[in-house]
């Protein structure tokens, strides 16, 4: 069994909204018809989209963090959003378990939008559909683009590399070793939804360096040493001890 | 959540058509084992049907404008297995198939008798009708109810005590409905009907008042670290990701002050609970306008029951949105 999935990296998302921009826009182009935006230059503009970065400050002034945090449906391994569905418009395809909705099914009843705890779903104000992240499934199959542009769209946006996409079942994967061995985490786990897409930690980098490191402790010209530099005729270290 | 008018008028208006059609059958119960008198067929059984099949098609019209593809509606019938919203698009027109076959049994004075009961009471096809139709009313307002207590991610509505209201809630104002209609058309009833109007009232203000109870001390599962995954006490939020507004700022939020809240929370409690019960029990002989009033007064409070319901549940997705920018 196949389950697609975003991993994201909190670690090294910047915040640049790329993935929001490039979503919005190879979506927005599909066969599935547009994400519509409503007053887009007025004063209250609104409008569909799969995905959004959001930020976060974690900690009290001055020791802060300020953390982006990309949100998109997270294609839930249990999707509560499916079996409330009374057309079976919502469905989690058996083959790569992708969430999707059938626009030409959906009634646009809003009830699969309060069965997500996550607010993954918008209905399209024009459209009258629910509308979610696909996971670009029209890009990802697509055989005439190359293989390496076979990735969701918001994959191939990001600059920093911290969004993996790929198959969480598969153990050897990249996203199951980025899961595995950096921390991966779902969100809101006490719901028991197991979404598929998982986050990968802050991480501190830290490395110690001893003394001896930047010095030699053997430094028989002492010409690292600080200032001032010591007499050439005081005692190195090979004159004290013996190897 | 955002309080949908077309949801609040479904609810409230087949919730006072279950009733009557529960309070003209328990009346017809009571008569055919002679505990109460035999009213006008006609008039009460026939046109309380009609009464509460207008309630039920108003219900449902207002369902319509709660969905963006009204004219796919019909497609909603199809996952019955799994949602209680298409059990509910099954039940509905069920129930006001039935409703309309009782009304017509009755304006036919269609009673053949089609078995003996061991007493040796006669069953008649609107006996048959009646025992169905209380059946679809219970599956009805099970369904509907379950609509929203199913929902484990919203605390409020998920508890046992949401099917009870809806039950309660719909009956007292079908059963109050029942006493106003049957003080023109069948005097006789008035005080059965008004008596057990007042009953279920008094039982509705003890499941509400013990969900209101209830949803006061709830203490919400999820929280910003479990939302984002971060164990630290203190997260805020700075922007959440968007400057206007969006689907999940709009669906999501009631949007009113806490005032408005409050008042609202009073006013549907004493306009659903003592003010139609010091009416009912006052008209308990007659005076049509009295119990009108009961009936109107409770209905009005039942919309505000239902504003409140949808605006006090806290959706968990709310985490995401706190802050603009």
């Amino acid at each position: 069994m196949t389950q697609l999935a975003l991993v994201i990296d909190l670690n090294v998302c910047v915040g640049c909204q790329a993935c929001v921009t490039s979503c919005k826009e190879w979506n927005t182009a599909g066969s599935a018809g547009p994400m519509v935006d409503q007053n887009p230059y007025g004063a209250d503009p609104t409008g569909t989209f799969f995905n959004r970065v959001q930020t976060f400050e974690v900690g009290e002034f001055p020791n802060t963090e300020t953390v982006h945090f990309p949100k998109s449906c997270l294609h839930c391994e249990d999707p509560p959003c499916v079996p409330v569905c009374p057309t079976g418009a919502s469905y989690k395809r058996k083959e790569d378990g992708i969430v999707l909705v059938n626009y030409d099914k959906c009634i646009g009843c809003k009830y699969c939008s309060w069965a997500c705890p996550y607010g993954a779903r918008e209905l399209d104000e024009q459209q009258q559909v629910m509308k979610k992240c696909t996971l670009c499934v029209d890009r990802i199959y697509d055989m005439s683009m190359v293989e390496d542009d076979r990735k969701p769209s918001c994959v191939k946006a990001c600059p920093t590399s911290a969004r993996l996409f790929g198959d969480i079942h598969d153990p050897e994967s990249a996203v199951s070793i980025a899961i595995r061995e950096s921390g991966g985490y779902p969100l809101m786990p006490e719901w028991g939804t197991h979404p598929a897409n998982h986050y990968l930690p802050r991480r501190k980098t830290r490395i110690k360096i001893h003394d001896d490191e930047l010095e030699r402790a053997d430094n028989p010209l002492k010409v690292d040493r600080q200032l001032p530099k010591p007499a050439m005729n005081e005692p190195t270290l090979d004159d004290v001890t013996t190897w | 959540m955002h309080p949908a008018f077309s949801v609040i008028f479904l609810t409230t208006l087949i919730g006072a058509a279950q009733g009557l059609f529960l309070a003209l059958f328990t009346a017809q119960s009571y008569a055919a084992f002679k505990l109460l008198p035999q009213p006008d067929a006609h008039a009460f059984y026939g046109q309380g049907s009609l009464l509460a099949l207008m309630l039920l098609v108003a219900g449902l019209g207002a369902s319509f404008f709660h969905l963006g593809h009204p004219e796919r509606a019909w497609r909603s019938a199809a996952m019955w297995r799994t949602s209680w919203l298409s059990r509910e698009v099954l039940v509905l027109p069920a129930f006001m198939g039935v409703v309309f076959l009782y009304g017509l049994a009755h304006w036919l004075d269609w009673h053949p008798v089609l078995m003996t009961l061991p007493g040796g009471l006669p069953v008649d096809p609107s006996a048959i009708l009646g025992v169905a139709g209380t059946v679809l009313a219970f599956g009805l307002f099970i369904c509907t109810a379950m609509i929203y207590a199913c929902l484990k991610f919203l605390a409020e509505w998920h508890s046992p005590l949401t099917v009870i209201n809806y039950i309660l809630l719909g009956g007292a104002s079908g059963f109050t409905l029942a006493a106003a209609f049957a003080s023109v058309t069948a005097p006789e009833l008035v005080s059965f009907l008004g008596g057990w109007a007042a009953i279920i009232t008094l039982l509705g203000l003890v499941s509400r008042s013990a969900s209101l109870y209830r949803n006061a001390r709830l203490k919400p599962k999820s929280s910003l670290q479990t939302a984002i995954g971060i164990k630290h006490p203190k997260i805020t939020q700075k922007t959440q990701g968007f400057m206007g507004g969006s689907f999940n700022t709009r669906e999501f939020f009631h949007g009113q002050p806490v005032a408005v809240l409050r008042s609202v929370k009073w006013f549907f409690i004493v306009a659903v609970f003592p003010v139609p019960l010091l009416l009912l029990l006052s008209a308990t002989q007659g005076g049509t306008a009295m119990l009108a009033a009961a009936f109107i007064v409770q209905y009005a409070g039942l919309l505000a029951e239902r504003w409140f319901f949808f605006a006090q549940a806290n959706h968990p997705q709310n985490l995401y949105y706190q802050s603009i920018a």
